[in-house]
């Protein structure tokens, strides 16, 4: 039973890694670029949300409204100005520009909050659970974060496959050059599929926040999870990227039953063995890239 | 009448390679001017350079009055130019019908909507909601012409329409060049099928490595000329003059 | 041989770099190279010891920016994950150091036992190409990280401090620990230097230069890369036992902290990626910010990180290759120039030799290509 339980629990935190994951398979399955500073970016959302609540004076379950679509301009202005230019300049550039990113954002929060860890508090939702049996009980917290986990992520299909621009994110992702013929301008493009990864990873640093303490130096674990997820799922399916947060999750919360080394190991591992047997992931898309 | 595409001295390198040198060349509006040459004889990237897909190291493309030189693709889209590139380049994983409202992104005002281009090719309405990875090579031709036209064009440029059509499919499409340009429509096609090419096109230019080595209508031309500028045989001398 | 001339540089040993048209001025470099060792050798006996331990941190820093370039400039590798060798290099010091052998004897067993772990590692990632390639190095470095801490031997999370060096005073350990480093370096600038002139170097500009025509010999790039992965491995080990003996303390959260990644990426971007030279510019750069901005804590990092992104942008050469396409000089050639156009035959500078005269975007084979016209040919 309490097997049962660490399972449950394991989904529910599948929904956080996925909520990492989802905005760099889009990057990557769009424009072939992992942003290494996605993580460090979700932790720049908590600090934002700690310096917003009070200012605004906006309860910390409803700061989203404001720290999310701030990273979606963030986003933009940073794929096109940042970004976009080491595209230009090749694949590796891309990579390391992203890291020079990740390194410089770490050590900025590093300067201003020093290494304090901080948490957002969604007030009663954080201490109250649900009850299932005597042994399974499921924090309402969690739930909260896999019910917006799956929300974000049908928005992001929707708006992939219903909206025009969505539509032309697809499009250029499959052949840049024919979306240029078609009359799109694919750096806009490309910066607005940025822009919806900065914004889902906005989501995902929130919900970090809520869920556990979060310190400066902690974006580079969550850049690893989320791209574990990526791969295991098979990359350019975001449904994938959702069962490979889960598979993550699961790992996490049965290696903690071991230790806590384990826990925080055990996903690194199964992501390392689906490398070595399945490189291309579990459910793989036919090639995007 | 004044020409709807005005393409001057117009070189374009491949790195080291001038793979266009010094060409000149008008359409009109309601006209098919045809390209012809051998493989890399530089009519693709010529197509391309006119799309702002390359940028040329010398000269200039005017486009309704308009220099267009320094514009990029998808302003040049804008303003009604529209490439059917070789090798068409679908979306793979839209839906065919998808990838038709793609092409309409620009936003141009015009006649064409998927209703008319499935009437154009009436088989696509049944396969409108398969990926498009999975139709044929002609199919997926007439979809990349389709897509093309979604944007309302006035210049619509062709590149190896005819690689691998079948015939039936290639006869479909050249039937329909007729009608398209009878509303207004300007043509450049690049046609490796010369016979097909004069046959249809009002005028013709010859490219031979990038040069320009004939030019003129098909009635004034002998097969004879076209050969030797085709294959660069013969005195090759190069006779441009050709009234723009 | 021709066009010799001497040049001071702003290293405190004042010493000198050769300048040279010739196209083999290798043993003049490396007759001065040796007299530059030589100089630097004698540090300890001319100045403070604050300096060199900074000299210490610095030819640490040299080899593993050395390490890196060879991985991303030569072998086109991303790693962002060396700091797990560094780790493997430092642990093993210690862990030797707690059966009683010798600090500085463990050296070489921390390069070879990096060394051979690194082999089996190359079968997995060496499969793996770009990002990749540079997140399951990171993810490796981090399972390497939490490993240790399951032994409470090593000390767990905090660390323990390296024992076996007590019994030797303060200034010979100091004058040890900067030889010792030094000769580290030196030796990691030596092996990268012969690794590239040999055939595998050969290979590898091969790839570099026209990844197409480079398929035919795939087999033998990625044993190419694989001898470059193993080498990185062991230099980034010596690196991490110089690491362990010069703290006299190994403590996880600081041998297998990616920022130290951060810093041979910064070292080798500021500096210029794919020279020998890039990387021991970039490492006087680092060394020389860190110093001045050392009161305002990381902002040196911050500054360095923002410099080597815009570099990387917009300077792919970086200083030394600046310098380079500027006044031809080298002085580690290794530039074997290979290129499938025919006509590119003028070798101005190592830079030019190494990144070829055209940019590389294969990523996007049908991007415009950014063409302008050329003085031959007309
Ligand atoms: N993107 C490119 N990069 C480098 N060389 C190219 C590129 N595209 C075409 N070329 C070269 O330019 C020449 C002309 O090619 P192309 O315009 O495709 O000719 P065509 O369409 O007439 O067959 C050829 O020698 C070809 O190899
Ligand atoms: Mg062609």
């Amino acid at each position: 039973m309490t097997i049962l339980n660490d399972i449950i629990q394991g989904i529910l935190l599948g929904g956080l890694f996925a909520l990492f994951a989802c905005g760099l398979s889009l990057m990557f399955g769009v424009m072939d670029v992992i942003n290494l500073a996605h993580g460090d970016v979700a932790v720049a959302g908590v600090y934002l949300a700690v310096v917003l609540i009070p200012a605004s004076h906006i309860p910390a379950l409803w700061i989203f409204v404001l720290v999310v679509p701030a990273f979606m301009i963030g986003g933009y202005l940073v794929q096109r100005y940042l970004l976009q230019p080491s595209l230009d300049s090749g694949a590796i550039t891309t990579l390391l520009v992203t890291f020079g990113l990740s390194i410089v954002l770490e050590n900025v929060l590093l300067e201003v909050f020093t290494a304090n860890s901080y948490s957002l508090n969604v007030g009663s939702l954080v201490s109250s659970s649900w009850q299932v049996s005597s042994q399974i009980s499921v924090p309402y917290l969690d739930l909260v974060i896999l019910g917006v986990a799956i929300v974000v992520l049908v928005a992001l299909q929707l708006f992939l496959v219903r909206t025009r621009t969505g539509r032309l994110v697809r499009a250029v992702a499959d052949d840049r050059e024919a979306a240029e013929l078609v009359g799109a301008n694919y750096r806009h493009l490309f910066a607005v599929a940025a822009a919806l990864a900065f914004g889902t990873v906005a989501f995902a640093g929130l919900a970090l926040g809520a869920y556990t303490q979060v310190s400066p130096t902690a974006g580079p674990t969550y850049l690893l999870y989320g791209f574990e997820a990526v791969v295991i799922g098979g990359l350019g399916s975001l449904w994938g990227t959702l069962a490979g947060g889960l598979v993550l999750g699961v790992a996490t919360t049965l290696g903690s039953q071991v230790d806590p080394n384990l826990g925080s190991m055990l996903p690194h591992l199964v992501f390392l063995f689906v490398l070595a047997v399945r490189p291309r992931g579990f459910f793989p898309k036919r090639a995007v890239t | 009448m004044s020409a709807l595409l005005e393409v001057s001295d117009l070189s374009v390198h491949h790195g080291q390679l001038e793979a266009v040198r010094s060409v000149d060349l008008t359409v009109t509006a309601g006209e098919i001017v045809a390209m012809i040459g051998a493989n890399g004889a530089g009519k693709s990237t010529l197509l391309r350079t006119i799309a702002g897909l390359h940028t040329p190291s010398r000269g200039t493309i005017h486009f309704d009055g308009r220099d267009v030189t320094g514009l990029p693709v998808h302003a040049r889209v804008a303003a009604g130019i529209a490439l059917v590139p070789e090798g068409r380049h679908m979306f793979g994983s839209l839906s065919v019908e998808d990838n038709l409202i793609a092409g309409a992104y620009s936003r141009r005002r015009g006649p064409w909507t998927v209703d008319k281009v499935v009437e154009l090719f009436p088989w696509i309405g049944e396969r409108r909601r398969q990926q498009a990875w999975q139709l044929s090579g002609g199919e997926q031709q007439a979809v990349a012409i389709g897509r093309a036209l979604m944007s309302n064009p006035r210049l619509l440029l062709l590149d190896e329409l005819s690689l691998g059509l079948s015939p039936i499919a290639l006869g479909r499409i050249y039937a329909v060049l007729p009608e398209l340009v009878s509303a207004g429509l300007g043509v450049l096609l690049v046609e490796q099928d010369v016979a097909q090419a004069l046959s249809v096109a009002a005028r013709v230019h010859c490219l031979l490595e990038g040069r320009q080595r004939l030019s003129g209508r098909p009635s004034e031309l002998s097969m004879s000329e076209i050969e030797a500028a085709y294959f660069g045989t013969g005195r090759a001398a190069a006779s441009v003059g050709e009234a723009q | 041989m021709s066009d010799l001339a001497l040049r001071p540089e702003r290293v405190a040993a004042e010493p000198v770099f050769v300048v040279s048209r010739s196209r083999r001025p290798a043993s003049w470099a490396g007759v001065l190279g040796i007299v530059l060792v030589v100089l630097l050798a004698v540090m300890p006996y001319v100045v403070y010891q604050s300096l060199t331990s900074t000299l210490v941190n610095f030819f640490i820093l040299v080899t593993i920016a050395t390490m890196w370039n060879a991985l991303a400039g030569y072998a086109g590798l991303v790693s962002v994950g060396q700091q797990a060798y560094i780790g493997v290099g430092a642990y093993a010091v210690l862990i030797a150091a707690q059966h009683g052998i010798e600090p500085f004897v463990a050296i070489f067993i921390a390069v070879g036992v990096s060394v051979v772990l690194a082999y089996p590692v190359s079968f997995l990632v060496l499969r793996l190409a770009g990002a990749y390639f540079a997140v399951a190095t990171w993810v490796l470095a981090v399972v390497a990280y939490l490993l240790v801490l399951r032994y409470p031997s090593l000390g767990g999370g905090t660390g323990a401090p390296l024992p076996g060096l007590g019994n030797i005073g303060a200034t010979l350990l100091g004058a040890y620990t900067y030889w010792a480093a030094l000769a580290v370096a030196v030796l990691a600038i030596v092996a990268v230097y012969l690794l590239l002139r040999s055939r595998l170097g050969l290979v590898l500009t091969a790839v570099r230069d026209n990844e197409v025509g480079a398929r035919s010999i795939g087999s033998r790039v990625t044993g190419a890369k694989r001898m470059v992965y193993m080498l990185a491995a062991g230099g980034c080990a010596g690196a991490g036992a110089m690491i362990a003996i010069s703290q006299l303390n190994v403590q996880p959260g600081n041998v297998f902290n990616v920022q130290w990644t951060a810093y041979m990426i910064f070292a080798v971007l500021i500096g210029g990626l794919g020279t020998i030279e890039g990387p021991i510019v970039g490492s006087i750069v680092f060394i020389v910010l860190q110093q001045t901005l050392a009161q305002y804590n990381a902002w040196y990092l911050i500054i360095l990180g923002a410099v080597a992104m815009a570099i990387a942008i917009w300077a792919r050469r970086g200083l030394w290759g600046t310098l380079v396409s500027k006044v031809p000089i080298h002085l580690f050639p290794v530039g074997y120039y290979v290129h499938a156009e025919p006509g590119v035959t003028e070798r101005r500078g190592l830079a030019r030799l190494l990144f070829g005269p055209a940019r590389r975007a294969k990523r996007h084979p049908t991007a415009p290509t950014p063409s302008g016209p050329t003085p031959s040919g007309r």
